[in-house]
């Protein structure tokens, strides 16, 4: 019977720490091929669909940053949470209420316009993800309550409570019925980064600078430390004078706000307007992306453009192969568990019990107790 | 009296995948191991379960079917944590995403077509006693499941020499390790069972519950599930008892919708998942009860030393 066994290395592998997103992606690979030869698809036909057409354009190029633009943005505000051992789940419902926040002023106010307006938007739309992360943090400094269970049921709500908005209060009278809002006004469009080339706007600066800053943050500032010392040893942070508490309320407000930024952009900016659904799962997809850039902010730019293709690549089989679309969760999905698993490389030295003979002295008597 | 028998139906099978979902993974964060994927074998439970049952025609290979997915699937997760060591809260969020996604993509064909019920126990003459005729001899066979299982695991982990050592291996990994306890093995047939768990929940859900395949139709009950696990202190009697509250909210919202009251239908769907965050603050607030019941080594990967 073979058998895995771990070998802790005496210290982290530099090699594999470089190594294990790109192991991780071949491996995603071989095990898409075989899901597309199930599929009864020729996979280098599918792979050449589903990773290059979709950007073999300059527009595609645009529709790929659209895509990786709230992708990163929370992204980016997680990967600084789940360094704290913090674990917040529900920046999908956090998205959401950015998107709801900073609709207030083109849905409510449509007369309003000028130039004051989007930066206005942008910045409800931070507050309204920042007080939704609000609610977990609260509940877990001041009644320790498990924050995954709490903030991934925040998400159910948010949809619930946008569902209510775009059907009730805010739909658009004149919309047939619709459930939408009313388009937004110019001056609550985000604009366009280079309208001639194609549809990106300016989300994807958002994203890249929110990277860049909390990378400033993380590797260079007082609080950046503060958030690695206290989810790599809490006690030691203790010691040191660092707050857990505010710890949290920190990690969820900023991760709150930047899924806020998102919300908002994304709604301003690619949709225009409130629809019920205003995200494919963005919230969740973002987790991958956080873990496939090793929660360091500048790995996360390059994986949420690799997930945002994941997407691009999902509509193209579905309507060049007639592929469900849902083609793309599973590749994101296998594409974690790798990316998981190929990081305890980076631990442990895998040794495989059957095939090299058992050399450490104690390994015989354990052996015998099997 | 009819009414009240029927209302209570209802809320027994909406509580009884909370249930067999929150007993499973009990058992699997006694050992020690904290599995966040059961949304993920959920469904797939109820893809595997509707498509055995709906290609043969057998409700009953169905439910075997999602038993046996549901395992299949968890056994993903435990090559990971136990085997590969790796973080159990994300390895576990994984296994949702890729069971929401896969179930997704396996049950494109299935949308819309009709699905088979495992028909309800009807014992003649015992299920036609007024009342407690239905209640207990007239429901799905999946409900005595529930409940035996409930039994089952009460029974295994407080009189069975074996439950005391899947509880010892969740409160100290390293000192049953030193015991000579195998701390892998035990934890793979935790999760494993686990797993078939969810599974079996799930194939409730697309064979008895709504005998259809619907996509997400879990709608975040092993969320709840997982809920419940804290809700109940990793007691097994509270978890029937919070299965059973949170089954009652679930049809409560329904039945306020179908009367019509002047309440948006959204707020009253957004009930279940309200009520699971107070009854968790509720639960987490009483800091002594959760700490003396919580697993002591809950979430935490272990690698044996050699």
């Amino acid at each position: 019977m073979m058998r895995l066994e771990l070998v802790k290395r005496p210290q982290r592998s530099a090699l594999f720490s470089v190594l294990s997103p790109f192991i991780a992606f071949a491996l995603t690979m071989i095990a898409g091929a075989v899901l597309f030869a199930l599929l009864g698809v020729n996979p280098f036909n599918a792979f050449n669909v589903y990773f290059f057409q979709p950007i073999s354009e300059v527009w595609q190029l645009h529709e790929l940053a659209i895509k990786a633009a709230p992708l990163i943005l929370i992204a980016v505000g997680l990967s600084v949470c789940y360094k704290a051992n913090i674990w917040n789940i529900g920046a999908e419902g956090q998205f959401i209420l950015g998107g709801i926040f900073g609709s207030i002023i083109p849905v409510l106010f449509p007369e309003f316009e000028g130039p004051l307006v989007l930066p206005l938007m942008l910045l409800l739309g931070m507050v309204g993800g920042a007080l939704y992360a609000a609610i977990p943090a609260l509940l877990k400094t001041r009644f320790s309550t498990n924050e995954i269970l709490t903030s991934l049921m925040l998400v159910y709500v948010a949809q619930l409570f946008l569902d209510w908005l775009v059907r009730g209060p805010w739909r658009d009278p004149q919309g047939h019925g619709f459930p939408q809002t009313i388009q937004f006004g110019d001056s609550a469009i985000l604009p366009e980064l280079m309208p001639d080339a194609g549809r990106a706007n300016w989300g994807f600066v958002f994203a890249l600078v929110a990277a860049i800053g909390i990378w400033l943050m993380m590797s260079r500032m007082l609080k950046g430390f503060e958030v690695r010392v206290l989810g790599s040893s809490p006690r030691a942070g203790r010691f040191a004078g660092f707050g857990f508490n505010r710890m949290v309320f920190f990690t969820f407000l900023l991760s709150g706000a930047l899924a806020g930024l998102a919300g908002i952009s994304e709604v301003s900016g690619a949709i225009g307007q409130l629809q019920p659904v205003i995200s494919p799962g963005y919230g969740f997809t973002a987790i991958i992306v956080a873990f496939l850039g090793r929660l360091n902010p500048l790995g996360i730019v390059a994986a949420g453009l690799v997930l945002a293709l994941t997407y691009l690549g999902g509509e193209a089989v579905q309507s060049a192969l007639g592929i469900s679309d849902k083609v793309a969760r599973v590749f994101q999905g296998m594409l974690l568990f790798f990316v998981l698993g190929c990081d305890t490389l980076i631990h442990y030295r895998i040794r495989l019990i059957g095939f090299a003979a058992p050399k450490l002295e104690a390994a015989p008597k354990l052996e015998e107790a099997r | 009296m009819d009414i009240t028998v029927n209302i209570l139906l209802t809320i027994a099978t909406a509580a009884t995948p909370l249930l067999i979902a929150a007993i499973g993974e009990l058992v699997v964060e006694r050992s020690g191991v904290l599995n966040l994927g059961v949304e993920g074998m959920m469904i797939m439970g109820a893809v595997g379960g509707f498509g055995a049952g709906y290609l043969t025609g057998s409700p009953w290979i169905g439910l075997l079917a999602a038993i046996i997915v549901g395992a299949l699937f968890s056994l993903l997760f435990a090559v990971m944590t136990l085997s590969l060591a790796t973080n159990q809260v994300a390895t576990g969020l994984s296994l949702t995403l890729l069971g929401l996604g896969l179930s997704g993509m396996i049950g494109t064909s299935f949308v819309g077509q009709p699905g088979v019920r495992l028909p309800n126990l009807d014992i003649p003459g015992l299920s036609s006693i007024p009342v407690v005729g239905r209640l207990i001899f007239g429901q799905d066979p999946v409900f005595y499941i529930s409940i035996a299982l409930t039994a089952g695991v009460m029974w295994f982990l407080f009189k069975t020499r074996t439950g005391l050592t899947l509880r010892s291996i969740g409160d100290s990994h390293s000192s049953a390790h030193a015991l000579g306890i195998q701390v892998i093995r035990y934890r793979y047939l935790a999760v494993t069972f686990g797993g078939a768990c969810a599974g079996l929940a799930g194939g409730h859900l697309s064979l008895v519950y709504t005998p259809q395949w619907v996509e997400n139709m879990s709608a975040g009950r092993g969320w709840i599930a997982l809920a419940l696990v804290v809700f109940a202190s990793w007691r097994p009697w509270r978890v029937l008892a919070g299965a059973y509250i949170f089954g009652a909210v679930w049809i409560g919202q329904l039945h306020a919708q179908a009367f019509g009251i002047p309440v948006p239908s959204q707020f009253l769907s957004s009930l279940p998942y309200l009520a699971t965050i107070v009854v968790l603050v509720l639960i987490s607030r009483n800091k002594r009860l959760t700490m003396m019941n919580t697993p002591a080594s809950l979430g935490q990967p272990f690698v044996p030393d050699r």
